[in-house]
């Protein structure tokens, strides 16, 4: 019997969690767990999205698993779907490992390495896993084992309380979203009670069922990927957790919930109704516009990416609902067009998001600081890092030549299409959802130039950053594969899109690779020629070309006499770095346009003060207006529950004796 | 998809928009003087700017990075590229099947994007208050600009900008409510966009009130001509931008020669007359305090999404 | 000029219909009262222009006389008399702070989708000439009610009451082409007398209380 893609994958995942085990031989061992296990884990990584390279375009595979419980075996399949998503897992989590066989340091984590090195690898083969389950058993046992492995790899640092409590949030906010999902399971399998994928495929639910296992998807998956608004425990679980586990939970956890979405939506259900879409694509514009005006007010670089990952997230999902719109119309080339621009910017979003993180844990590790406020002028001390990261920082501000660029443009050409669709309503909806996308991808713009030159440039606003190491070797191996994606992602569209053709033709039964190949190689066509293309490649070309000429050009017909001096600054002699913008500065001018979507909390000295302290915090309305409500609310009610407490054994066997009685009464 | 004769065009085109641009600011300039009963420099004054500044040496800041170097000539290329898909003399030009409308904008993005980095990198007051308030300006005129590109590329179907043009120019005349619109919120992002007066005085050294000239304070000598000569490009492609969406007659059919020909003098004029109205509005405007430019840019893009919505309601 | 007009009728009414929307976000947007006073002239100018295109295609006489009526009163008429008001009260410069333009503006551009959806029933009965007029017309109705509502000075808020009168007229237009001559002279009338009598009461509130803010008058009420 030939190895399938299925088996390889199987076996790969079982692989990292032996390398999981692995760790546990010499537990305190950095040497051992750093630059053994964790490359080994990297390679692990590149097979597998070796593995589902070639699994895309195959037919889908599936198996039953010799595990799971007696009569309740699992089922795995493998089809372009699950391939496309851990092709994603693959190449971004070799990156991410190899950058933490730099990381992981003596002395610096709460969590023995061996333990780290164990919750790590059962992370990634969960995520696997979870992306090749054929039924809702085998789904939740990975869904779960992901969640708790990721739970104690967030409070690695377990001995700080706000770390401790920011994994709880996340916990809690997971098991909410799992019990949802569960639920959606139920409403799925349509009385047959069977839980294997394949028989939901076979029942048609009826569009009240459909809608309700629609809705729990949504909010189900939607509490993963930290949509709008169940997305508190995003900005408090990254910043806490080690800076490749926010990569990895940011890049690829995310997108295993939007695999989730689309596995229920356009798979197990079938046949979506198009006012679904309208619901994800304002739950997913409101997010976006939220995280990236949150973003814009950050003064914690990895809250920031945070905040941008729900940014990211809420495009993703606005490019589901336009793909469910398309879809619930029968519009199918357009379904491909939108389903495509979603595929693209997960991966997208997965490479450059990690390699902000993993760039961010570079300068944590050297500086010991993450207050954009305390840092600056890096692109001295750490020029790896720095450049690495210009990349990223360019790519996820949406800009030519880079990956962000190309998803971000074939979702506003999707969005282009939508005034065909027929019904009043929506055509008229569709302008104010194209002018959200255009202002989020602007803001980003905004967002991303504060990170980067807060970060990186100016001058180093505390004086221990003029003795910063730049990243390792083995950092800037795992820093150079992301931003090599995010470049090669950027430049070769029709491949990527060859791909995603794979996945949206199944899907959507459309797929947009045909009309590219049709005009050529280097253009990416999505529609037809006279509507829209663009060449990354020629675009590059022609850049670089003109930067050639013009550098060149002042080079023969000039000079290139350079003296160094001090700073002009209008001639102000005194010029030292606390007169920089900070962040809070840098962010002001999007606080005071979107002033009423805070909740500001300012405290002014007085004028007489001799040490005058301004602060301000700017703080999200939805936990005063949601979450802290619904907590009182749980705990008023829970507050009732507890008159039954009564703390004596007789009590409680009374209750329990009550309730076998009533069970016997009432259940014959 | 390529021709010699686009080719040819394309060429031409990039040249003209490099050699011209700065004529056109000086034009601006002139007419500005001549408004306000001055003699001004002529429009030549740019280019001799432009000469004085490549001779000069380039005094740099001590913890100025490479990317600061790097930027003017990133910045320049850019604007440079832009200038060349947006078609002034003709419709038929290679380049426009490489990048669209869209990525015209994102072009302009990037020249934003490395100008504001870059007047971060020295690290000072006035560098990144600049890098700030350009940023400010760019979040909202840049979806409004995509906005008012958007409105056009609905009435033609397609977001590419030769296709726009030659649609637009084609029609024997049909009036469509959604450009008058697009236009006003069109003419409020590119004074805003081009340092112009109710947003920016790009004569301005007052430290409080300027965002441009705040971010290139610390550049001198051939990097700040490259950022001068880009930012004369900039206004350029504004104006053919408007030129070609709003009264884009003239522009040749194709690949034609002689149409090539003709249309440069009537782009002549037309950017003569646009460059006037500029200096008109500029005259007759005063600048705002910076805080209302966030409305102003705001107005704008709500402008320009209704440019869209009449297009939707009205037009289809 | 004549064929071209009959050509292109209904595109250009269209388009002072549009303009006439644009002029009421500019209106919602302005915060400088003279400024105002020349957008509702303005306004005034393409109901006009807008009024004698439907006449002109519709064949209907009297809509002549409708727009000489509107030219009349609101381009010259009412303008003149908020002008030299605004004079006698020297209230030249008052500048009003606005809240929030860009969420009024929202607000103004959800009201327009609402107008639209709000007629589409009716406009398919319509003449196909002025369709979508009608649309225009009741979303710049409610555009100057939500500028009554935004704005705190009076005279904005009765440059308001005279716009909405503009969208009003633009729908009659519109839709039925035009009212009866007599119901237009009788509003025309009342909104002239209208004018007087506000006019008169600016200058009562502002004896009373030494500013046009209409907050003042919260004070009226019995406590």
């Amino acid at each position: 019997m030939s190895l399938t893609s299925l088996d390889a994958t199987l076996w790969l995942a079982f692989v990292w969690l032996a390398i999981g085990g692995a760790g546990f031989l010499a537990p305190r061992n950095y040497f051992y767990i750093a630059r053994v296990l964790f490359p080994l884990g990297a390679l692990v990584g590149l097979l597998l999205a070796g593995v589902a390279l070639d699994a895309v375009f195959h037919e889908p595979v599936s198996r039953v698993l010799p595990l799971g419980l007696p009569d309740l075996p699992f089922h795995a399949r493998m089809d372009a779907l699950s391939a496309f998503f851990l092709l994603l897992t693959g190449s971004v989590a070799a990156g991410i490992s190899v950058f933490a066989g730099g990381y992981f340091r003596h002395g610096e984590q709460g969590t023995l390495p061996g333990l780290l090195c164990f919750y790590y690898h059962v992370f990634l083969a969960s995520m696997a896993l979870v992306l090749v389950a054929d039924d809702a058993y085998f789904f939740m046992v990975a869904w779960e084992s992901m969640a708790l492995s990721s739970f104690f790899l967030v409070t690695t640092d377990h001995r700080h309380a706000e770390i401790r409590r920011a994994g709880y949030l996340y916990l809690l906010i997971a098991h909410v979203g799992a019990m949802a999902i569960l639920m959606c399971f139920g409403a799925l399998q349509g009385g047959t009670g069977s839980y294997q994928f394949d028989a939901m495929r076979a029942v048609q639910p009826g569009p009240v069922w459909g809608t309700v296992a629609f809705l729990l998807a949504l909010f189900g998956f939607g509490a993963k990927a930290g949509l709008l608004p169940l997305h508190v425990w995003l900005p408090e679980a990254h910043p806490a957790a080690p800076s490749p586990v926010s990569a990895l939970m940011s890049a690829v956890m995310l997108k295993t919930a939007v695999y989730g979405l689309l596995r229920v939506t356009f798979d197990l259900i079938g046949s979506p109704v198009w006012w679904w879409g309208v619901i994800a694509l304002s739950i997913g514009l409101a997010s976006a516009l939220f995280g990236i005006v949150f973003a814009a007010v950050q003064t914690d670089m990895k809250r920031l990416l945070a905040y941008s990952s729900i940014e990211n997230i809420g495009l993703i999902a606005s490019g589901f609902g336009l793909t469910i719109l398309f879809r619930g119309f029968s519009m199918g080339p357009l379904a491909a067009l939108a389903l495509t621009a979603t595929l693209y910017h997960c991966i997208n979003h997965a490479f450059f998001k990690s390699l902000l993180f993993l760039a961010t844990g570079s300068v944590l590790h050297s500086t010991k600081e993450r207050s954009l406020g305390k840092l600056g002028g890096l692109i001295h001390r750490m020029p790896w890092v720095a450049w690495l990261s210009l990349v990223g920082t360019l790519a996820i501000a949406g800009l030519p030549p880079l990956n962000g660029f190309v998803s971000e443009w074939l979702l506003l050409q999707a969005f282009l299409f939508t005034p065909g669709l027929p019904h009043a309503y929506l055509n008229m909806l569709v302008p104010v959802a194209a002018g959200l996308i255009a202002l989020t991808a602007a803001l980003s713009g905004y967002v991303m130039v504060k990170f980067y030159g807060v970060v990186f440039l100016g001058q180093p606003r505390e004086a221990k950053l003029a003795e910063v190491q730049d990243a390792g070797l083995w950092k800037r191996a795992g820093l150079l594969w992301l931003a090599g994606g995010c470049v090669a992602l950027g430049l070769f569209p029709l491949t990527v899109i060859g791909l995603i053709d794979e996945v949206t033709r199944p899907l959507t039964g459309f797929g947009i690779a045909g009309q590219s190949a049709a005009s050529g190689w280097l253009y990416l066509v999505p529609i037809s020629a006279e509507r829209a293309s663009y060449s990354p490649l020629l675009f590059l070309l022609v850049t670089s070309l003109l930067i050639a000429i013009a550098w060149l050009g002042v080079r023969l017909f000039y000079h290139g006499r350079m003296r160094r001096s001090a700073a002009w600054d209008c001639g102000f002699p005194y010029l030292d770095s606390r007169m920089q913008d900070t962040a809070q500065g840098f962010g002001q001018p999007v606080r005071q346009v979107f002033e009423q979507y805070f909740r500001v909390e300012q405290t002014v000295p007085s004028p007489f003060d001799p040490k005058p302290r301004y602060a301000e915090t700017a703080s999200d309305p939805l936990w005063h207006w949601l979450y802290l409500p619904f907590a009182r609310g749980i705990m008023r009610a829970t507050g009732l529950v507890t008159v039954l407490q009564r703390g004596r054994i007789s009590v409680y066997l009374i209750y329990s004796f009550v309730t076998l009685l009533a069970l016997l009464l009432f259940v014959r | 998809m390529t021709s010699a004769a686009g080719l040819a065009a394309q060429f031409a085109e990039l040249i003209l928009a490099v050699l011209l641009a700065p004529m056109l600011t000086g034009w601006v300039n002139q007419c500005r003087a001549w408004l306000q009963n001055r003699s001004g420099p002529g429009v030549l004054q740019p280019y001799r700017m432009l000469l004085k500044l490549f001779r000069k040496e380039v005094v740099l800041a001590h913890n100025a990075s490479p990317l600061f170097r790097i930027a003017p000539y990133v910045i320049f290329a850019c604007l440079a590229l832009s200038a060349a898909i947006v078609p002034t003399l003709s419709t038929d030009l290679p380049l426009n099947a490489a990048a669209d409308a869209i990525a015209l904008v994102g072009l302009l993005a990037l020249a934003r994007m490395f100008i504001s980095l870059a007047g971060m990198d020295v690290g000072t007051a006035f560098g990144s208050l600049g890098a700030r308030r350009e940023m400010m300006v760019g979040f909202l005129a840049e979806p409004a600009l995509l906005m008012v590109l958007f409105t056009a590329s609905l009435i033609s179907h397609s977001t590419s900008l030769a296709t726009i043009v030659g649609t637009l120019a084609k029609n024997e005349f049909v009036i469509y409510p959604s450009l008058a619109f697009a236009g006003v919120a069109f003419t409020m992002v590119s004074l805003a966009e081009n340092a112009r007066i109710p947003v920016d005085n790009p004569a301005t050294h007052l430290e409080l009130t300027m965002i441009h000239e705040a971010m290139v304070l610390e550049y001198s000598g051939r990097h700040l001509a490259m950022i001068e000569w880009a930012a004369s490009l900039k206004l350029f492609v504004y104006s053919c931008m408007g030129l070609a969406l709003f009264v884009p007659f003239g522009i040749a059919e194709g690949g034609d020669s002689a149409g090539i020909l003709l249309a440069l003098p009537v782009l002549a004029a037309k950017l003569a007359v646009g460059g006037a109205l500029l200096a008109l509005i500029e005259t007759l405007s005063a600048k705002m305090r910076i805080f209302r430019a966030p409305e102003f840019l705001g107005i704008a893009f709500l402008v320009a999404v209704l440019a869209m919505l009449v297009r939707v309601l009205l037009e289809s | 000029m004549l064929h071209f007009l009959s050509l292109h009728a209904a595109e250009l009414i269209n388009l002072c219909a549009s303009l006439i929307l644009l002029i009421a976000f500019a209106m919602l947007a302005q915060r400088k009262i003279l400024a105002l006073i020349n957008l509702f002239a303005a306004q005034g100018l393409m109901l006009c222009v807008s009024t004698v295109l439907v006449a002109f295609v519709s064949g209907q006489a009297h809509l002549y006389w409708s727009a000489l009526l509107t030219l009349v009163l609101k381009v010259l008429l009412l303008p003149w008399i908020l002008h030299r008001l605004i004079r006698k009260l020297n209230v030249k410069w008052d500048v009003e702070t606005l809240f929030n333009v860009s969420t009024t503006m929202i607000v103004g551009i959800v009201l327009v989708i609402l107008a639209f959806n709000l007629v589409q029933p009716v406009s398919q009965l319509a003449g196909a000439v002025t369709k979508s007029t009608l649309g225009i017309a009741l979303a710049s109705v409610l555009l100057a009610f939500l500028m009554m509502i935004t704005r705190s000075k009076a005279v904005p808020q009765v440059v308001g009451f005279l716009a909405m009168e503009n969208g009003l007229v633009l729908a009659a237009t519109g839709a039925t082409h035009g009212m009866p001559m007599v119901i237009e002279f009788g509003i025309a009338l009342d909104v002239l007398v209208g004018v007087l009598i506000l006019g008169v009461f600016f200058f009562q509130i502002r004896e009373r209380f030494d500013s046009l803010d209409t907050r003042h008058l919260e004070k009226l009420k019995e406590t």
